[in-house]
């Protein structure tokens, strides 16, 4: 039996992160895995830490994914890629987006962004991709399609063929958003 | 055909398999969804969805429905079912006629909730049946089973998923083919439709007595299966923590003699003592309170059989929290004495918390730092209640001194003024929350004398569940034209002397209306009224500072904890997330934060 796929997603409230894990739940069914995703609203959605939960696979049980238990983290900030490495295998993946959103103590000056939050991931796995989604996404005509550029990134590691991919897409994104989002896709696809 | 859905959206789909008449609900995260979707498809399936105004309200609501045959269900959260409790309690012994079921989302973690409670104990306490599924293709089933069971027993029947039912998705097995055939329905005058105490006495020996029906046929349920091993040892497991066991029981390798119970109260004894009598020693995993595990204690007594049980009592499993395959497979290792090396702990790194905050541009804040100026040099009390507002609790705002339950914030401030009669209060809620259960603290306060300042964050709509309408808009669940109640006038009519309207943005006013409302004798109601930010659709233009004029003085930033300022090198910068709401403009001492931003 193939071991479910573990990944978790990770980001600040208002990034798109629940957009992007409808699409990957959508591509990872229409490529035919079972799959559970876990979300959390309400208070947590407040431009608090958000994390969704994806996994696939022939038969999955429990929506969670333990620590040390992700194959991939889809980190959409970077403090938050580090805050959740202790959840990445050995020999995970992460793709981190390379964009700091300082939390309300920072903003305040209570506390302070950690600077080293890149060399962090960097050295605690050797499978770490850096975007900079924010910029790609600005070049393909909006800042809010960051979160496609990640799933774009992503989709090329996962077996799932492109079109499914393209399709989830198309699914899941609201009409006038389309054509932006396939560009920064295709943009993350590349990578 | 198989659907991906939401654990709430299966939910709904297992009502509408079901013929649902008539659905009522309080929002209340994690349990909105279910309604949500039933709404979307009241008019096109011919049945009624109403928010009603609380989930006492509701679940009258629903009942009175099923006196008349119609099957009704009502949706709500864990601690909604408390202010839903007066009914629920005596609706078991009066009982209902066409199926009603009560979903009501637990929340252990808590992730969004005021406490941990279980409703499977609830169902206990009120001798009521309860389904809990552990996955949302589950859900669906029980709920569409749960209206069966409830005609069959004349008894309310409650179905309970957790937040990793409600808010996982799946694939679920779902038919379109939805039953348009609405049931007769007829309300049949009778004595037995008016609870006097004598009708009590008979009923509640009836409820007893209905204990061994609801058993009989949760013996037979399919939701109860026995999963083979080849061990003595066994589990019992119960809900979403199934999932748990079965997957750290694959981590290990090992296979062990499974009892999924997806009908925690009451235990059925007979596939208890078949599952027992196969092994000698069992494992009781389940989250919250050990409601399956204590009933398995009993009938292990009662039956006399030589059975060694772990679980919570034994401190094997926490009764807080969410469960995880990892808590799962260290109890499995202990119980079953395996020879497994621990694995070392990570920790998480000590980072700055990233905690969820008001949004830029939220009317809230406004209004908190009106009111937070308006009482400076006083020691002000600030009473909160439930809603996105609990958020104002945080610094730099720190505008919410207590928050405990719905409607909470006017009595609690009643108490503290009569306990310390010179210190001003100042009580905040929401607009829906005012109509849950803000009214009967509010004549309240005023009917006994108090002193103090109610402040109703109007923000036109039920925001923190996820934009809900309510009274005080112009229209309902379903989106059908009603007429709008104003907040203001109901204030009046409770007999508030003192009751004005202002906009949160414009911070003159605003601060002139709290430095008066702060200086009246008796009840002032002030309505700050302005729509959320979140559902604004005509966009503001974004703040931007002259850094000629910028003192670097760090007002703006230590005072309002915006999450669209951040700080630069020159100063203050309003990043992309400005909604242009124009609070920091307007205190800022240099005036500094000028209009030119992009209009987003």
């Amino acid at each position: 039996m193939l071991k479910p796929v573990n990944i978790l997603l990770v980001g600040v409230g208002g990034q798109g992160t629940i957009l992007a894990t409808r699409v990957l739940a959508k591509a990872a069914q229409d490529a035919g895995y079972d799959i559970k995703v876990s979300e959390i609203k309400g208070m947590a959605q407040r431009g608090g830490s958000v994390v969704t939960q994806v996994r696939l696979g022939e038969k999955v049980y429990s929506p969670l994914i333990s620590e040390g238990g992700a194959d991939v983290i889809l980190a959409f900030e970077k403090m938050e890629a580090r805050r959740w490495l202790p959840y990445l295998k050995t020999d995970g993946h992460i793709i981190v987006n390379d964009q700091a959103i300082h939390p309300v103590p920072v903003l305040t000056g209570a506390a302070e962004y950690p600077a080293d939050c890149l060399e962090k991931v960097k050295a605690a796995t050797p499978h770490a991709i850096v975007v900079d989604a924010l910029n790609i996404a600005l070049a393909c005509g909006n800042p809010k399609a960051a979160n496609v550029v990640l799933v774009g990134v992503l989709a090329r590691r996962l077996p799932i063929p492109k079109e499914t991919w393209q399709a989830a897409l198309k699914a899941r994104v609201p009409e006038k958003f389309i054509e932006v989002n396939l560009k920064a896709f295709e943009e993350g696809y590349s990578i | 055909m198989k659907k991906l859905l939401m654990g709430n959206e299966a939910i709904a789909y297992g009502a509408m398999e079901a013929g649902v008449q008539v659905v009522t609900g309080y929002p209340g995260t994690p349990s909105s969804e279910v309604f949500s979707t039933l709404a979307a498809k009241a008019e096109e399936l011919g049945f009624h969805a109403q928010w009603s105004v609380n989930e006492k309200v509701a679940l009258e609501v629903a009942a009175g429905a099923a006196y008349a045959g119609a099957r009704a269900l009502v949706t709500m959260k864990q601690v909604g079912l408390n202010v839903a409790a007066d009914p629920l309690m005596t609706l078991a012994y009066i009982g209902v006629k066409g199926g009603l079921v009560l979903v009501v989302a637990d929340d252990p973690g808590p992730h969004s909730s005021q406490n941990e409670q279980d409703t499977r104990k609830f169902a206990q306490f009120a001798k009521l049946p309860v389904l809990d599924p552990a996955s949302p293709q589950e859900a669906k089933e029980m709920t569409r089973v749960a209206f069966d069971i409830s005609e069959a027993l004349g008894l309310p029947v409650i179905v309970r998923p957790t937040t990793r039912t409600c808010h996982v998705c799946q694939d679920v097995e779902v038919t379109e083919k939805f039953n348009r055939n609405p049931r007769q329905v007829k309300f049949e005058k009778s004595p037995n439709w008016v609870i006097f105490p004598s009708l009590a006495s008979k009923r509640h020996k009836w409820l007893n007595q209905q204990q061994q029906q609801i058993e009989n046929i949760f013996a037979a349920s399919p939701f109860n299966q026995v999963i083979p091993g080849s061990r003595y040892s066994g589990v019992v497991t119960s809900g979403v923590a199934y999932n748990y066991v079965k997957e750290a029981l694959d981590l290990l390798g090992i296979d062990v003699p499974i009892l999924k119970i997806g009908t925690p109260y009451p235990l059925p004894v007979s596939i208890t003592l078949q599952f027992l009598d196969k092994i000698d020693r069992v494992l009781v995993v389940e989250e919250q309170e050990p409601v399956v595990e204590e009933q398995l204690i009993k009938i292990i007594w009662q039956h006399r059989r030589p059975i060694v049980l772990r679980g919570k009592h034994n401190n094997l499993l926490p009764r807080e929290g969410e469960l995880n395959v990892d808590q799962v497979k260290q109890a499995l290792i202990q119980f079953l004495k395996l020879n497994v090396p621990r694995e070392e702990e990570k920790q998480l790194p000590p980072l700055p918390v990233r905690p969820p905050v008001l949004c830029a541009g939220c009317p809230h804040r406004a209004s908190f730092y009106a009111l937070k100026q308006a009482a400076q040099g006083t020691d002000a009390i600030f009473t909160g209640d439930i809603g996105c507002y609990t958020l104002g609790n945080m610094a730099p705002l720190n505008a919410v001194d207590t928050c405990l339950c719905m409607g909470a914030s006017i009595t609690i401030g009643c108490g503290l003024q009569l306990a310390e009669p010179d210190r001003p209060v100042v009580a905040f809620l929401g607009d829906s929350t005012f109509f849950h259960t803000g009214i009967p603290g509010l004549i309240n306060a005023v009917h006994n004398g108090s002193r103090l300042t109610l402040v109703v964050l109007d923000n036109r709509t039920t925001a923190m569940t996820g934009h809900q309408s309510h009274p005080g808009l112009n229209r309902n669940a379903t989106g059908q034209p009603v007429e709008p109640l104003d907040i203001a006038r109901l204030a009046e009519a409770c007999g508030v002397s003192w009751v004005k309207v202002v906009d949160p943005y414009d911070f003159t006013s605003a601060l002139a209306a709290a430095k008066e409302a702060l200086n009246r004798d008796g009840v002032s109601v002030l309505v700050m009224r302005r729509e959320c930010v979140a559902l604004v659709k005509e966009r503001r233009s974004a703040k931007v500072v002259d850094y000629e004029k910028c003192l670097d003085c760090g007002l703006c930033l230590e005072e309002l904890g915006c999450p669209a300022i951040s700080r630069g090198d020159q100063g203050p910068v309003i990043g992309a997330a400005c909604n242009g709401c124009e609070l920091c403009s307007q205190i800022c001492p240099a005036g500094a934060i000028i209009s030119g931003g992009e209009v987003r």
